[in-house]
């Protein structure tokens, strides 16, 4: 039977704002010690008002800009109640119905548009590490991670395979981070995936189009890149397996075992679903007008995909070399900034990519003109000296008596062989300009 | 909840982390009925002219700037104050099992 994966995505995105969501707690949480960062607030003590931070809600509206969202002009918070003790207050604050970004989309190199659902805001949950403590199995919390930004990005199923996934992944870390809204690190959980998948049956030989599944498998708490690609590339087998024995596959969460290349079920939370959301009452609603768009968009600098584009354009640069660059925005600057001063020293961008791609000289150097300078000296070192261009100049015209006379009945095309003579005297370490201009000198006198 | 007003209240409790004995779920079914018909009360009222609504202020984008406050936070000793329960300033509660 023929299969066609059918594959959505929700990524966690946790904002690198100086404070947290809703209160003046630090936001940065990594490696602190516990509860060190906490008030009334982040810990739902009771009375405990939440007071929303400005540069979050820009943040998402930057992403949402960036990923052709709709920012619709009325938005609000809302509870989702549910109960575990890494969420204080009994709820999240987070957005149901009227998030902050709809309806975005993306496109991939094959030109295949990824819509985006929605993007909205809302808190993370404190920190739950479970642990044996005086010989007792028990859970400990810390609350430093509680009320953090987070914002949670929601595709259409559209993607069709793992490579399709890791792309619009790469690029979306890329993304936020020349966003400058948040690390996007998987090892610090700054960027959590979570992926649906299902297998839809293709109609028939000739109509390839999908019957649509009738369940979906959740994979969850997977913390690289390369493991979501191994797990839903595992998955998919698995899957396939199912249907043609005839078998149904379970509707469930599954999480991925790396050492076993395996996907195992995993015992979800009981009547999770059930999460009674309602209007959160002590946040008034946000109304997002045409002006504050305005002023946020100005502060989106020049996005990945457009940089790519002008850096072949202007550069005309290898692929590879304009991803290496692109996927460094410092080192993009740098390597733009070289550029405009090599220009003046006869150092071309071709040269300054190369020395930072394959000899990582931006990296010893102290800035853009220190490593042109560097090149300069380098280009110079390398270059054969006046007296031994004379020398092969002087061997070139003793030794091709026939070239030269061709060249004084007029045939100065053999100039071109004349020179590539003495650079193989030279080893090609001959400045070409300089080894002309002394054949030239010859060859006129004689 | 179904027209009859009967309530499953175990997935109630469930829900709200309450552990009741089977023995009162009758006696709870029928004080949570008692508290939900009275919302058949106030349906009596005419509404018609009245908008939705979840905020009464009428207030909008009560934002703060980004910053951080160290004077609105609490010390270790004041935040696991509630608690006898804590190990190296952690809370301690017991292992749950659900979510691995």
């Amino acid at each position: 039977m023929e299969y066609k994966p059918v594959i959505g995505l929700e990524v966690h995105i946790e904002l690198s704002t100086k404070s947290k969501m809703f209160c003046s707690c630090p936001a940065e949480h990594f490696a602190k010690e516990a509860n060190t960062q906490v008030c009334p607030i982040c810990l739902g003590l009771p009375g405990a008002l939440p007071y929303t931070n400005s540069e979050a809600i820009d943040s998402i509206i930057k992403l949402g800009i960036a990923l052709g969202c709709k920012i619709p002009e009325f938005s609000k918070f809302d509870r989702k109640h549910y109960n575990y003790p890494d969420l204080p207050k009994g709820y999240q604050i987070s957005q149901y119905d009227l998030p902050v970004c709809l309806g975005g989309q993306w496109t991939l190199d094959n030109h295949k548009k990824i819509s985006i659902t929605r993007v909205h805001m809302e808190e993370d949950t404190g920190k739950l590490i479970h642990r044996k403590v005086n010989g007792e199995k028990v859970t400990l919390v810390d609350f430093n991670r509680s009320g953090v930004p987070l914002v949670e990005l929601v595709t259409d199923p559209d993607f069709e395979s793992p490579k399709e996934v890791d792309e619009f992944l790469r690029d979306l870390r890329h993304l936020v981070r020349y966003l400058g809204i948040s690390s996007a690190d998987m090892e610090k959980g700054s960027l959590r995936l979570e992926a649906n998948i299902s297998l839809g049956r293709v109609k028939g030989r000739e109509d390839k189009r999908v019957k649509l599944p009738d369940y979906k498998v959740e994979l969850k708490n997977i913390n690289s890149f390369k493991f979501l690609q191994k797990a839903l590339s595992i998955e998919i087998k698995r899957q396939s397996e199912i249907l043609d024995s005839g078998e149904k596959v379970n509707q469930e969460t599954r999480g991925y075992d790396d050492y076993n290349k395996k996907t195992f079920s995993q015992r979800s939370k009981e009547g999770s679903e059930d999460y009674r959301y309602m209007p959160e009452p002590d946040i008034p609603p946000l109304i997002i007008n045409k002006a504050a768009i305005a002023r946020i968009k100005k502060l989106i600098p020049e996005l990945p995909k457009e940089k790519q584009m002008r850096f072949k354009d202007s550069y005309k640069l290898p692929d590879n070399y304009v991803d290496l660059l692109v996927n460094d925005q410092d080192r993009a600057d740098f390597f733009e900034l070289a550029v405009k001063i090599g220009k003046a020293q006869g150092i071309d961008s071709k040269m300054i990519a190369s020395a930072m791609l394959n000899n990582n000289l931006d990296r010893s150097s102290s800035s853009p003109a220190d490593m042109v300078k560097k090149l300069v000296e380098v280009t110079k070192k390398d270059y054969a000296s006046q007296a031994e261009i004379e020398k092969a100049v002087n061997k070139v015209i003793n030794g091709n008596k026939k070239a030269v006379d061709d060249y004084k009945k007029g045939k100065t095309n053999v100039i071109g062989f004349l020179i590539g003579k003495a650079q193989g005297y030279l080893k090609g370490k001959g400045e070409v300009g300089l080894v002309r201009t002394e054949l030239l000198k010859r060859l006129e006198k004689k | 909840m179904d027209k009859s007003n009967k309530f499953d209240v175990r997935h109630i409790a469930d829900l709200a982390g309450l552990n009741l004995q089977k023995k009162d779920y009758s006696k709870f079914e029928k004080q949570l009925s008692l508290v939900v018909n009275y919302f058949e009360e106030i349906k009596k009222v005419n509404t018609d002219d009245v908008e939705p609504t979840s905020q009464t202020t009428g207030l909008t984008d009560v934002l703060r700037i980004d910053l951080i406050r160290p004077e609105d936070q609490l010390s270790v000793s004041e935040s696991t104050s509630n608690t006898d329960k804590t190990h190296n300033n952690y809370f301690v509660v017991s292992l749950l099992l659900t979510k691995e």
